[in-house]
């Protein structure tokens, strides 16, 4: 089976025009799926059995139906800000396809009887945010956006709406707080969106991949759909590679594929005479795998059963000439940089473990500080409004569990150069 | 007793008081009468506001557009956007705090915004290195901030960094000079090295037969 869908013709001269997507058959799905009830639609997503493509991986079919029934403001809000470490795809398709993914809009509102819908993009994107306007502006003079699209029942009113620089924005409830004009904190859970949102009404949140796929499954059918992919992990997947990779880039493939065939196969594996030494596999919040791992299948549950995860698809691989605590370091401090405050265990946890890997590497810790630092990351997961904290605790706690020895040794060799410097000063 | 150490403004935390002006109220929403602000900017503020039903919703790109005219979230800046908003400048001080893009330290109109990528897997790509010819290049030029960024979302290009929204990679420390050059010459920054040119892996990996 082909692994095209959302990549097919990617890099095709103006598919990111009106003209040029409906030359690939662009805006066909829409009336399709506007001449069916907005139920069948539904059941459609449902059965796809496609799962968010964000990080959380929950059903978007059954998120939909979550929505209250019935006649009141409900909002669609599609996650565009795209900042977790190593992840790069849904930049790529925005800014190439952006009309695919307005037509996943139109169609999972239409789905959900929502009227009004907005991209939250991250202001990092600025390039893409410009494409993506020109584009909204495009399907709203072809009459796919606006009241009655295509003359029928349903309106959508369609705005890009640019963030201004903060990871915890890509949190759904923080998203939310950010769109409303305040500061980007998470809000306590439950409510959860889709029963009180954006402006308290219901609200559906979705990936810009998740949303992607919705014209495909409607056009292909659910049954189809399902044919990609292995059981439980539908579908295709744009995975970002990168780091320490001979081709880093994003690369569609069904779900399953043998991670080697991935990193080795697609991206080129590390540079010659380099080995891997450890791999993010669902951007830097994943706890790390090693060179064993790599033949465990490129899926949500596969992934889980090997202790990480799926995550947003964004694969960071780092060889065997990196310093396993210079990477835990940089992890640490970008989560203690993004923490918004909100809660002690993650605000003051990212900050304590920035310190304590700091006292490693000038030689001032000792191995008890190892057992305290993990202590740390177990006191902040679960025990957060959002999972922010949990974010950097599972990556350093997987690093610690899993290079101890390394830790250890640079400790050890650190505190010794520390004491020739203290006596050569003394002397 | 230890005597603990202060900051001349009173606090012992660092920095809260350059945002803002303290001799304005920050709890009053200014008045328009008195208040001036340019007839582009309220436009284009009333215009962000219009998109929302709610329309506070129009605070970060109401302050972004402040900053593009202003060259960063001034007392003054937020003075205006608040008159236009009909909220506190205190609230608005509140938002642009919180967010990387907005300046709340002084910098002058078309200030170049560099970033430079230092996360993963750009710093498993030389980015630190980067970062620090990057500045280098720009030196204490006031119309330069040059910044080490949180991922960017271009680890396809790494070490890459953005400049001016623009996004350009993979770079040397080398070509950080003709960067800067080519800001202050008002030119485009290295057009062969733009990702908006770039082709996707997975096209070349099926252009090369890997699938």
């Amino acid at each position: 089976v082909s692994s095209e869908l959302l990549f097919e013709g990617i890099d095709e001269p103006g598919l990111a025009t009106l003209d040029g997507y409906r030359r690939r058959g662009g805006y066909e799905t829409l009336p399709k799926a506007l001449r069916m009830s907005r139920d069948e639609v539904l059941n459609e997503l449902i059965q796809s059995e496609l799962r968010g493509r964000g990080g959380a991986g929950f059903s978007m079919g059954k998120k939909a139906s979550f929505l209250p029934k019935g006649d009141m403001d409900k909002y669609l809000v599609c996650n565009a800000d795209e900042s977790e470490p190593g992840a790069f795809k849904d930049r790529e398709l925005m800014q190439k396809n952006p009309h695919q993914l307005i037509e996943g809009i139109i169609i999972a509102a239409y789905a959900a009887a929502i009227t009004r819908a907005f991209i939250f993009i991250r202001g990092e994107y600025a390039h893409v945010a410009d494409t993506l306007e020109r584009a909204v502006e495009e399907a709203k003079e072809a009459g796919y956006l606006g009241e009655s699209v295509l003359d029928s029942d349903h309106s959508l009113i369609l705005w890009v709406h640019r963030g201004a620089g903060a990871y915890i924005c890509g949190e759904e409830t923080a998203l939310l707080d950010a769109l409303e004009g305040k500061r980007g904190n998470p809000r306590l859970k439950p409510p959860f969106p889709a029963n009180q949102g954006l402006y308290q009404g219901p609200t559906l949140i979705n990936n810009v991949e998740t949303l992607s796929n919705v014209p495909h499954i409607v056009a292909m059918g659910a049954e189809e759909y399902i044919k990609l992919g292995v059981p439980n992990s539908t579908g295709t997947k744009i995975v970002s590679v990168s780091g320490n990779v001979q081709r880093p880039g994003n690369y569609e493939v069904e779900l399953g594929i043998r991670s080697r065939d991935l990193i080795y196969g697609l991206a080129g594996g590390p540079p010659p005479g380099r080995e891997i030494k450890f791999w993010f596999p669902g951007g830097s919040s994943s706890p790390v795998l090693t060179a064993d791992d790599l033949d465990v299948p490129y899926d949500f549950d596969s992934m889980a059963k090997a202790g990480s995860m799926l995550g947003s698809g964004s694969v960071i691989i780092v060889d065997d000439s990196n310093d396993v605590l210079d990477v835990a370091l940089k992890v640490a401090k970008f989560y203690r940089h993004e923490s918004c405050g909100k809660c002690t265990p993650c605000r003051e946890g990212t900050n304590w473990t920035v310190k304590m890997l700091e006292r490693i590497q000038r030689g001032e810790a000792t191995p008890m500080d190892l057992d305290i630092m993990a202590s740390v990351q177990e006191r902040i997961i679960g025990h957060c409004l959002c999972v922010l904290g949990d974010s950097m605790a599972m990556p350093i706690g997987s690093m610690i569990a899993k290079f101890r020895g390394e830790f250890e040794a640079h400790m050890d060799s650190a505190r010794d150069a520390a004491d020739r410097a203290a006596i050569e000063a003394a002397a | 007793m230890t005597e603990i150490a202060r900051f001349s403004h009173g606090s012992r935390v660092p920095g809260w008081d350059e945002a803002v002006d303290l001799d304005l109220d920050p709890a009053e929403v200014p008045d328009p009468a008195t208040t001036e602000v340019p007839d582009d900017l309220r436009a284009e503020i009333e215009g962000y506001m219009a998109r929302y039903p709610d329309p506070h919703s129009a605070a970060l790109p109401a302050l972004t557009a402040a900053q593009r005219r202003h060259g960063w979230c001034s007392p003054e800046a937020l003075e205006q956007v608040a008159c236009v908003m009909r909220v506190t400048p205190a609230y608005l001080a509140a938002v642009a705090t919180f967010y990387d893009m907005l300046r709340v330290e002084p910098a002058p109109p078309g200030t170049h915004a560099i970033y430079v990528c230092t996360n993963i897997s750009c710093s498993l790509n030389g980015a630190d290195a980067l970062y620090d010819a990057m500045r280098e290049a720009a030196g204490d030029d006031e119309a330069f901030e040059v910044r080490a960024f949180e991922c960017l979302g271009a680890c396809d290009i790494a070490p890459m960094a953005s400049v001016d929204g623009t996004y350009v990679g993979p770079l040397a420390p080398a070509d950080c000079v003709r960067i800067v050059g080519q800001c202050r010459a008002g030119e485009e920054v290295l057009p062969e090295r733009q990702l908006d040119h770039r082709k996707s892996a997975d096209t070349l990996a099926r252009e090369a037969g890997l699938k």
